[in-house]
């Protein structure tokens, strides 16, 4: 399906040249497969999960809606579920929160120790999973709270502040102070310029900060099989569980409901960020930079 | 510290605005606003020092400490319990160094491989107008933003003996009977490359984008051939992504966890895993032994792309 347009004649390069090289042919030919390699084994799983078959088959038999009824009639998934959704709300409000004022201070403040400051609050995005997810272990072994969903949940928030503070600094860099001053020479307090003249401004960068955060959250297992205990079976822990013991194919069900909530969360932060870019003042665009600051995971 | 303790004497003064004179007034709103500036830093720096900073901080000291001071928790990585023949030398072998060797093979693999794939792609894409680019990029970023774990679910349905990709070999007529993929390092770099590309793509395409294309028509308009605008002015140009996308790629890769633990088979041990097996072992301060091992690689390799390839910038820069 993206060979289809990725390999018709692009237009846009060299002006001059009527006809397509052979050499870009083979380029387009190339990266019509590769994205191809990228998205095509996320949608095999969604005609599975319809599958008629009692084991994982393809093709599948027949049609049946049979293991999405198993989804839902069982509480340990819709438990999990619902537990997955609560942690990651409250992790992604609190991150959006403290996030957003210390991307206001990294980038408009001027302290010493900024950059160490900086490196320190982004950090989380690179340190591997495993050592956050022991850390975090030992800690909450000492104080007793393995197993308690709040305790997770303020580790999720942890991991989810630096998306925040990156997507929230990139809207504040192009950002003219000057719509503030003038809301404050009009009599506004500091509270009603943030409110009603800041916020609104960096409002998309704000919602894709959130947006980061709540999967990051949702989708987060490491330092949930460490964390959780037996109190807080997360769906990213119940679906580890179900893959290394049987692949009922109840979790294909699962999968093709998550990669739903995944493209949906994907054209919001694109409407976000390019919605971003012209609330800004006239930059000249940088497609994907939100999500290429949000990549550094 | 320093701007708190200077502005402190300012306090009274904002609100009530004594007109000395503009500037004045200026320099001590910006002092005040200063202070405003570093309260709001504080919430979330408490934040990450309690729930991230102590707890990998004090973690990372039980490596010295559990369960008894000393370096006993090293010891492993120096004692060769083994000794193997290569290339008529002999080696010392043991699972430590075993699995920090196949963990950096297969970061150095996956890294080489989405460099490979990754680059023509976000060259194509930067080539193209930035509407259509916009459109095919979904195809990088549905991957980037579904769950590692439903990534890793397919490639074991796509992988599997009654698998698609066995289905297809087969009838084609490449292999007789269907192959064993599934729990093999091939299986490991599949879904780790799967996994990993859109992070090689994201920050090249954002290089090239910026890349001035004025500047390849003056070379060609100077008579450079196709081939050397590209390796003299395009290659050079978008090296800062290259530097970027790698050392992602890289950090990423080394701390692995989800892909090589479900694709993986009995030899495909990575760092991350054998540490999850040594807390799960109670042997603590070994675990910890292990995660500063693979801090110090991480923070090594970052630091020799940073200081001596110049990337910078790669972390979002908040603060410049």
């Amino acid at each position: 399906m993206s060979a289809g347009t990725a390999a018709a004649p692009a237009p846009g390069r060299s002006a001059g040249r009527a006809r397509v090289a052979p050499a870009r042919i083979v380029l387009l030919l190339f990266t019509a497969l590769v994205l191809l390699y990228l998205v095509f084994p996320i949608f095999v799983i969604v005609p599975l999960s319809f599958s008629s078959a009692k084991y994982l088959q393809f093709p599948p038999p027949g049609f049946s809606t049979q293991w999405y009824e198993s989804y839902f009639g069982q509480d340990a998934w819709t438990d999990a579920t619902r537990l997955s959704l609560g942690i990651a709300t409250f992790a992604a409000v609190l991150a959006t929160v403290l996030g957003t004022a210390a991307a206001l201070s990294l980038v408009r403040g001027r302290y010493p120790g900024k950059q160490a400051v900086n490196s320190f609050i982004v950090s989380p995005l690179v340190i591997p999973g495993i050592i956050v997810a022991i850390g975090v272990y030992f800690f909450y072994a000492r104080i007793r709270l393995i197993g308690s969903p709040l305790a997770l949940a303020l580790a999720h928030t942890a991991l989810a502040i630096p998306f925040v503070v990156i997507n929230v600094s990139a809207t504040l860099e192009g950002f003219d102070e000057r719509l503030e001053w003038a809301a404050m020479n009009l009599g506004a307090n500091r509270l009603q310029t943030f409110l009603r003249v800041t916020l609104p401004i960096i409002r998309p960068g704000v919602f894709a900060g959130f947006l980061f955060a709540f999967i990051t959250s949702f989708d987060e297992l490491i330092v949930a099989l460490f964390v959780s205990g037996t109190g807080a079976v997360t769906l990213p822990i119940k679906m580890w569980e179900s893959l290394r013991q049987d692949i009922d194919p109840t979790i294909a069900a699962v999968s093709t409901m998550l990669i739903t909530v995944s493209v949906l969360v994907l054209l919001s932060a694109e409407l976000l960020r390019t919605r971003g870019e012209r609330m800004r003042t006239a930059k000249v665009p940088e497609p994907d930079e939100a999500a290429v600051r949000g990549a550094l995971e | 510290m320093a701007t708190q303790t200077q502005a402190q004497p300012q306090a009274g003064a904002v609100g009530t605005a004594d007109r000395t004179g503009q500037a004045a007034r200026f320099a001590r709103q910006g002092r005040a606003a200063q202070r405003r500036y570093l309260l709001l830093l504080l919430p979330a720096l408490l934040f990450l020092v309690v729930f991230y900073g102590y707890p990998v901080a004090s973690m990372l000291t039980r490596a010295f400490t559990d369960p008894h001071l000393g370096l006993q928790n090293f010891a492993p990585f120096v004692q060769a319990r083994s000794k193997i023949e290569f290339l008529g030398t002999t080696i010392p072998s043991n699972a430590y160094l075993r699995v920090i060797g196949i963990t950096l093979q297969i970061a150095f693999g996956v890294t080489l491989v989405t460099l490979l794939l990754g680059y023509p792609v976000a060259y194509a894409l930067s080539s193209m107008s930035l509407a259509r680019a916009n459109l095919l990029m979904i195809f990088v970023l549905i991957p980037f933003w579904t769950s590692i774990l439903v990534r890793s679910y397919a490639w074991m349905v796509l992988l599997n003996k009654e698998g698609l990709v066995n289905k297809v070999l087969t009838g084609l007529g490449f292999t007789p009977e269907p192959l064993s993929l599934m729990h093999t390092r091939l299986a490991v770099y599949i879904g780790m490359i799967h996994i990993l590309l859109p992070f090689m793509i994201l920050p090249l395409y954002a290089v090239m984008r910026g890349i001035d294309r004025n500047l390849m028509r003056a070379a060609e308009n100077l008579g450079a051939r196709p081939t050397q605008t590209f390796r003299h002015v395009f290659l050079p140009l978008s090296l800062p992504g290259v530097g970027a996308g790698v050392l992602l790629v890289f950090i990423l890769a080394l701390g692995f966890y989800i892909t090589p633990a479900l694709l993986g088979g009995q030899k495909d041990v990575m760092i991350s895993m054998l540490i999850q097996q040594q807390v799960a072992n109670l042997n603590w301060g070994s675990a910890a032994a292990l995660a500063l091992v693979l801090l110090l690689i991480a923070v090594a390799i970052y630091l020799a792309f940073t200081r001596v390839l110049g990337v910078q910038k790669i972390f979002g820069g908040a603060a410049r």
